[in-house]
């Protein structure tokens, strides 16, 4: 290209960002610089709210619905993008400076086969014919490893599986080879054995074709992977600045040192020794969605006693959410029983009287969808109260508070607001005192963590570990994030395609010697090293076809 | 494609379902009324035993539930019996009337089908323009216009002030099909004002719901024009909600026209229900009735089969 190496191909300066909300604006990207040269790549990271994913389309001088660039400037190979003309930045798109977005579920069109919505750019920007676009992005699907890259692009996208499309959209950004790449987030929604896989390709990508990246994400461990430099943001500004390998060995602020300190929780209390009644047991339970489908749970076999937590991991698909269904009510097995405190469920919630549905609760991973947005914390946590234990007037307002109390919520501020008015963090505890307000004994908790910034994160495991100790509680743990089972499981079952592969104490399934599925799992999460994936790349192909087993 | 398949006999049989329940809401209210078809035909001084002669040859004393497989036996079979007004066989009477309305109704489609489209994605495309708010303020004040005052309107003026088209859609069945257009222009042009803004305002939401979308963001972040984003990302998973407006208003074309019918004297199915309400000509109000329900029905199943086979989902399985 036209200019020489040692010029920025990306200079952002003081770059004011504007987003309206509640009648009028608020900035939320405050005077952040960045700058990036041919082949570098950057690290955003930052919990939710710090303006990282903002920024980076800023990078394309695009801003999102209500949100608008309002001071500073941004210099994409010398052209200025704050006051380029509208058709001069389209022109830019996708075909200079291209994007990868968090969900590419979402984000490829699903009324278009996957090779369409490669080529589409190429064609539509002038740069090559169909034809010639078809056969590139096979080239480039082989490239990337996809399984028959020859065909794969003719599928919609609802007929390849999230890793392969998260893959297949990685290719398609670079089907005009641009000069910069966006990646949002890129694997965030992914199971760690498919996300080293991306991983992976993208890494290949930006060294194959000497791109320039920035790389958005909140998990550390990940962006040390892909970054020379890493950024760090919080409420829209710079914390700290540094190539990865500083950055990472000594941080200097403390933000920055508190983001790295997040995976230091660790329960502190062991399990007391389990009673000779398990409180849930799960006998050889066969269950499927349909009389005509394979069966989602095979021959699922365990228990549960109280006091203790245990944890379900596996990858999505593997019948984790299921086993929850079953326990619950919600899916009738086809075969096998759960067994209460030693008495038997009924198959249908339908059937269960209100005290065996008492005994069981369930926290969710969307806190937003779990409670009735129009609702009252008050009458959210409540009406557990009056439905099952029959509490009215001065003793259920009495009960509200010490439930407020419990989860650390001041319930004179709280018990009158709604939803709306509660952070992330603060609405999944209220779903935690939803769930304590009945006063069961066994709870189910789905993957409660996975939609908080890390440090919320941590702060409910706390008090979830602190409730344990306090009633005896008995937990169900259901969690893709090996991080979270080694913090606060006892004892670990591994799932795979609805079969349990591996269950024990944890301490037994994190030592070695595992079994082949769990070794896979066990190796695929990121570790604060930026030599992990090049180490975990040369053990598995000393191996062989470990790689593989992710598809 | 065997989920499509059964999914098409799923809808086909609740239709059906659908129509026969209906068939008998018809039958039965219908028999609810006071007075029968042979007093009606008798009038009001023939003595009780001629009515009940009648009745006997008519069948009519044969218990409900008989009269109501009997009768639901011979439509089945193309005969809807006999009209009491002028004895002639119903499904002759209504045979050319209801291609007659079909013929009005298409007509109308024909005009106002491409018409809400292009003014809706027009709409989705400048929204919130000059454009778009007169677009909806045009389109709203003809819907909230009652049909017969947006017929003598046009009449006036169209027809008797500037002399453009004629005020009476008088058209028989050897009309050629150019006059026939000329003598049912205000009619269709009536018809196309009312059903034109709820399609266009249909369309118009469906895209704009769609622009918000994940993928339509990417279309644009792949530097893809604001028409080709519209055309191309959001139009094609619009369909579903589109056809079944198109369907719901055609369905509305063909059954609702009874009162333009009569404002342009136009011999549709409409006016000679009309007719034979007044005539108190029940056997005729039936068929009516139910050739209006069964074209409603039918046309909602399209709609529903025509959304479901734009579904990527359904049409290209896993």
């Amino acid at each position: 290209m036209s200019t020489n190496s040692n010029e920025p191909l990306l200079q952002i300066t003081n770059l004011q960002i504007e987003g309206f909300s509640d009648e009028r604006w608020h900035q939320i990207v405050k005077g952040v610089d960045v700058t990036l040269r041919r082949g570098e790549v950057l690290g955003l990271i930052g919990e939710s709210g710090a303006g990282k994913s903002t920024i980076g389309i800023a990078a394309m001088g695009f801003a999102k619905p209500g949100c608008r660039i309002h001071g500073g400037s941004i210099l994409f190979d010398g052209i200025e993008l704050t006051t380029a003309s509208e058709e001069q930045k389209r022109q830019l798109r996708g075909s200079r400076i291209a994007y990868v977005a968090q969900s590419a579920a979402a984000s490829f069109n699903p009324a278009h086969t996957l090779i369409d919505q490669f080529s589409e750019t190429v064609v539509e920007h002038g740069i090559n014919s169909r034809e010639h676009a078809y056969k590139d992005a096979k080239e480039l699907y082989k490239k990337i490893r996809m399984p028959s890259p020859d065909d794969i692009g003719f599928r919609y996208p609802h007929q390849v599986s999230g890793g392969q499309l998260q893959r297949a959209m990685t290719a398609m950004a670079l089907s005009c080879r641009p000069d910069l790449i966006i990646f949002d987030e890129p694997t965030t929604a992914l199971d760690v054995t498919t996300q080293i896989e991306v991983l992976m390709t993208i890494r290949d990508i930006v060294e194959q074709f000497n791109t320039a990246a920035i790389y958005i994400t909140h998990d550390l461990a990940v962006v040390a992977q892909m970054a020379d430099h890493i950024k760090v943001l919080r409420y829209g500004e710079t914390v700290e600045d540094a190539d990865t390998r500083t950055m990472l060995s000594t941080p200097k602020e403390d933000y920055t040192k508190s983001l790295w300190a997040v995976r230091s929780f660790a329960k502190e209390t062991a399990a007391p020794a389990p009673e000779a009644k398990p409180i849930m047991r799960v006998e050889s339970v066969t269950a499927s969605y349909s009389r005509s489908m394979s069966p989602v749970l095979i021959d699922v076999d365990f228990e549960i006693h109280r006091g203790h937590t245990t944890a379900v991991v596996g990858e999505s698909g593997s019948g984790k959410s299921t086993t929850a269904r079953v326990i619950t009510g919600l899916l009738a097995p086809q075969k096998g029983a759960v067994y209460f405190d030693g008495d038997a469920l009924p198959p249908s919630y339908r059937n269960r009287t209100k005290d065996q549905l008492r005994q069981t609760q369930m926290i969710y991973q969307m806190a937003d969808t779990a409670v009735n947005p129009r609702h009252k914390i008050r009458d959210i946590v409540g009406r557990p109260l009056s439905f099952y234990l029959d509490m009215h007037g001065e003793e259920k307002e009495k009960r509200l508070r010490e439930l407020m109390e419990m989860i650390e919520m001041d319930p004179d501020l709280f018990l009158d607001r709604l939803p709306s008015e509660l952070s992330g963090g603060q609405k999944q505890r209220i779903c935690i005192a939803k769930a304590l307000a009945a006063d069961p004994a066994f709870i189910i908790c789905d993957e409660v963590t996975s939609a908080l910034d890390q440090l919320v994160a941590e702060g409910i495991l706390r008090l979830l570990d602190r409730l344990q100790q306090e009633f005896n509680l008995a937990y169900m743990f259901i969690t893709h994030d090996l991080a979270t089972v080694s913090a606060i499981a006892d004892e670990v079952i591994v799932m795979l395609e609805g079969k349990i592969v591996e269950q024990g104490p944890k301490t037994e399934i994190f030592s070695p010697p595992h079994h082949e599925y769990t070794e896979l799992l066990l190796s695929s999460v990121p570790e604060m090293d930026p030599d992990w994936m090049d180490r975990v790349i040369a053990e598995r192909e000393e191996k062989g076809g470990m790689i593989a087993a992710g598809n | 494609m065997n989920d499509i398949v059964r999914m098409l006999i799923q809808r086909i049989s609740l239709g059906l379902l659908t129509l026969f329940v209906v068939s008998l809401i018809i039958f039965f209210s219908v028999s609810l009324l006071p007075g029968d078809a042979a007093q009606a035909m008798l009038g009001q001084s023939a003595t009780e035993d001629t009515v009940n002669a009648l009745r006997k040859q008519m069948g009519l004393d044969q218990p409900l539930h008989t009269r109501y497989f009997s009768w639901l036996g011979g439509i089945l079979q193309g005969d809807f019996g006999v009209s009491i007004g002028n004895k002639r066989e119903i499904s002759e009477l209504i045979g050319g009337r209801f291609a007659n309305t079909l013929f009005l109704a298409l007509y109308a489609a024909f005009i106002a089908v491409p018409l809400a489209l292009v003014l809706g994605i027009l709409a989705a495309l400048y929204r919130n323009t000059w454009y778009d708010r007169s677009v909806n303020v045009v389109t709203l004040s003809s819907i909230s216009t009652p049909e017969f005052f947006v017929a003598y309107i046009l009449m006036l003026f169209v027809s008797v002030k500037w002399g453009f088209f004629p005020s009476l859609a008088n058209v028989t069945l050897d009309t050629p099909i150019l006059e026939r257009m000329y003598r049912t222009f205000l009619p269709a042009l009536t018809l196309t004002l009312v059903v034109v803004a709820h399609m266009m305002r249909m369309t118009r939401a469906a895209i704009i719901n769609l622009l918000a979308s994940p993928y339509i963001e990417m279309a644009a972040l792949k530097g893809m024009t604001r028409r080709r984003i519209i055309t191309h990302h959001a139009l094609p998973n619009a369909w579903a909600p589109i056809i079944n407006v198109i369907v719901l208003n055609l369905a509305y074309l063909i059954v609702g026209v009874v009162v333009v019918e009569v404002v342009f004297v136009y011999p549709g199915l409409g006016q000679l229900l009309v007719d034979s309400v007044s005539r108190r000509d029940l056997p005729v109000v039936q068929a009516c009735c139910l050739i209006f329900a069964a074209t409603y029905i039918l046309l909602n199943l399209i709609a529903d089969i025509l959304s479901i086979l734009t579904n990527p989902r359904l049409l290209h399985p896993k």
